[in-house]
């Protein structure tokens, strides 16, 4: 309803201004969020207060204070500056797998609704025979068996991360080849440039992004799991799921575990808050939802 | 009717056999060595002592060979030795499976019974505050990391406020119910063993909890999404118009619409309970599959992997299968 009033370009009131909030309110606040922990990432070397690998067993397990803000390892590792740095990989990760299994994706799902017949079944059974594994096991499996690292975790999700994008590619590569928009908008006389980038680009590549941002967050906590069970990250890099596991024997020494926990659930709100905001805005029609 | 589940299971045949050949080829062609993983250092720098090991589980053989073997275990219901427990694959599965499933049910059921009441009353008291709440807690749901919200719950009901029991089944003391099922709630009430049900139920508080708070998200939004459209329909606004009861109109005629794809989804993620208890069980100590494949995987054990990989993938086909033929029973147009 907003978007056909905003042309008009009426003074808003006060209840079209709370509407806007709620509706784009979680969404900004995700952006902000995300786009913190990407500077974050960026800056760690520079504003973290300790390095994230100093060990200092004179300081070992310290509550948090106004010298170490979120308490200090078994290490006596700074808690704050690893988590900064954790972000790093974190992100990374995230990025690299879900960009990468997107574009795999895509590029299965597109060639396959274009080639039709026997290409098309091919891909989609391949497609079909991934998705029948549950992925955290067979991403465990495979990242056991590349070896511990950040790289082989990496690859080993990619292998479970396409398929999703590949079905959703193919599904609206296929509708938009016969649409009725498309022909309407060709005898309106719009020119196919136009046609291509107001229509038909909007269309396909709207869910696919609104699936990327959804998916970062699931990237991040499924990379975080797997470091948690050891296979992510060789030990002294700092890492979200490497951090929460080592600390999780230590109940009274809450912090070493609790806050990269909390950097994760963060992060991961974050993506899915700009995930849903991103759908509403592409797609009007199931806003009220 | 009949032609359409024999075209489903022949389709869900092929793939359980692909997904074996899949699965296998993944497990034998990456570098990962089971023999270093298993051997350590020193014997696996003596090439006889490797040598030996290789045609022991053989590993010397060419992989067609190897695929042809497992596969011919395969149709005895034989899944080969676990390299790391030296018992049978199946045994293994078989003796872990209970736990598991018994964690994964409870869990089932208690995010159905959060989700859907939750999601019902978001839908009916649209943008309200239950609607605000329902959102926050699926959010949370789906958003922390189960490892660490095992931690946390550990911490805080086990660690800090004593309220629940520790990691594991039962008690350390206490002895395992005998039973037929394996699952300590139906074996304690088969022996009507109170004790031993009333701690293998606090057990599974946490541990359940845990596991539910993804699925509670997907099932609130379903639901809730669900309700929406159904409480737009005619028949909605007949029976309101008709004088019906606000209560009648949602739980009569609104809410057995709305359920049909809550009951679709809830397979799916029961299924994805199952392979989602990875974290929880690692967390908890709790001796079920979860724990298992990540010790196997760990230890490089691929034929515990392979068996187990199958295992679940196949669970998933055929969950993945009644889903589809539910729908052919409940829309006709599906069966063509």
């Amino acid at each position: 309803m907003s978007a056909s009033a905003a042309p008009l370009a009426l003074p808003p009131t006060r209840s079209h201004l709370r509407r806007r909030l709620r509706r784009y309110g979680p969404a900004w606040l995700g952006g902000g969020i995300v786009l913190a922990w990407v500077l974050i990432a960026l800056l760690a070397p520079w504003i973290a207060p300790y390095p994230p690998d100093a060990v200092d067993v004179t300081s070992r397990l310290l509550p948090p204070s106004a010298a170490h803000w979120m308490g200090t390892d078994t290490l006596g590792r700074d808690v704050f500056s690893r988590l900064l740095h954790g972000a790093r990989l974190s992100l990374f990760a995230g990025f690299s797998v879900v960009l990468l299994g997107a574009a795999l994706g895509t590029l299965i799902g597109i060639v396959a609704a274009w080639a039709r017949g026997w290409w098309d079944e091919g891909l989609m059974r391949l497609t079909d025979l991934v998705l029948c594994f549950p992925p955290i096991i067979l991403a465990l499996a495979i990242a056991a068996a590349l070896g511990i690292g950040p790289v082989n975790t990496i690859l080993a999700m990619l292998v479970v991360w396409w398929p999703k994008f590949a079905r959703l590619a193919r599904a609206l590569a296929l509708v938009q080849r016969s649409q009725e928009y498309v022909e309407a908008a060709t005898v309106l006389g719009l020119r196919p440039r136009r046609i291509l980038a107001r229509h038909i680009l909007p269309n396909t590549l709207g869910p696919l992004a609104v699936l990327v941002t959804l998916d970062l967050g699931n990237a991040i906590l499924t990379f975080a799991g797997l470091s948690f069970l050891g296979l992510g990250v060789i030990p002294p890099t700092p890492e979200w799921g490497s951090m929460v596991a080592e600390g999780r024997e230590l109940v009274e020494q809450w912090w070493v575990a609790t806050f990269p926990g909390l950097a994760i659930l963060t992060v991961v709100v974050g993506f899915n808050f700009c995930g849903d905001g991103l759908r509403d805005w592409l797609d009007p029609k199931g806003r009220s939802r | 009717m009949p032609r359409y589940i024999a075209q489903r299971l022949v389709a869900a045949a092929v793939m359980a056999i692909l997904a074996s050949a899949v699965i296998f080829l993944i497990a034998n062609l990456v570098p990962g060595d089971p023999v270093l993983a298993q051997l350590g250092d020193i014997a696996a720098s003596d090439p006889a002592t490797v040598l030996r090991w290789r045609a022991k589980w053989g590993l010397d053989l060419p992989l067609w060979e190897r695929y042809g073997i497992f596969l011919q275990g395969l149709a005895h219901g034989d899944l080969g030795i676990s390299i790391a427990t030296r018992r049978p694959v199946l045994d293994d599965i078989i003796q872990y499976a209970p736990a598991t499933v018994e964690l994964a049910t409870v869990a089932f059921l208690l995010s159905l019974l959060v989700g859907i009441p939750l999601g019902i009353a978001a839908a009916v008291w649209r943008d309200g505050w239950t609607d605000s709440l329902a959102r926050a807690i699926s959010l949370l749901g789906v958003s922390a990391p189960t490892f660490w919200l095992a931690f946390i719950m550990l911490a805080v009901f086990y660690g800090g406020l004593e309220w629940a029991p520790g990691p594991g089944r039962l008690d350390p003391i206490a002895f395992p119910p005998e039973g037929p099922t394996g699952f300590f709630l139906i074996d304690a009430l088969w022996q009507q063993d109170w004790e031993t049900f009333r701690d293998a139920a606090a057990h599974l508080v946490l541990p359940s909890i845990v596991l539910a708070a993804a699925t509670v998200g997907l099932i609130t939004r379903t639901t809730r999404a669900a309700m929406l459209d159904s409480l737009q329909q005619d028949y909605v606004r007949v029976s309101r118009a008709k004088g019906m009861r606000e209560w009648s109109v949602v739980m009569r005629h609104a809410l057995p619409n709305a359920l049909v794809p809550v009951v679709t989804l809830g397979g799916l993620a029961y299924a994805n309970l199952l392979a989602g208890a990875v974290m929880t069980e690692t967390v908890f100590s709790w001796p079920g599959l979860g724990r298992y494949t990540f010790r196997s995987a760990a230890a490089l054990d691929f034929p515990a992997i392979v068996g187990i990989t199958l295992v679940v993938s196949v669970t998933y086909l055929l969950v993945n299968l009644m889903v589809d033929l539910s729908y052919a029973v409940l829309d006709p147009r599906v069966r063509r």
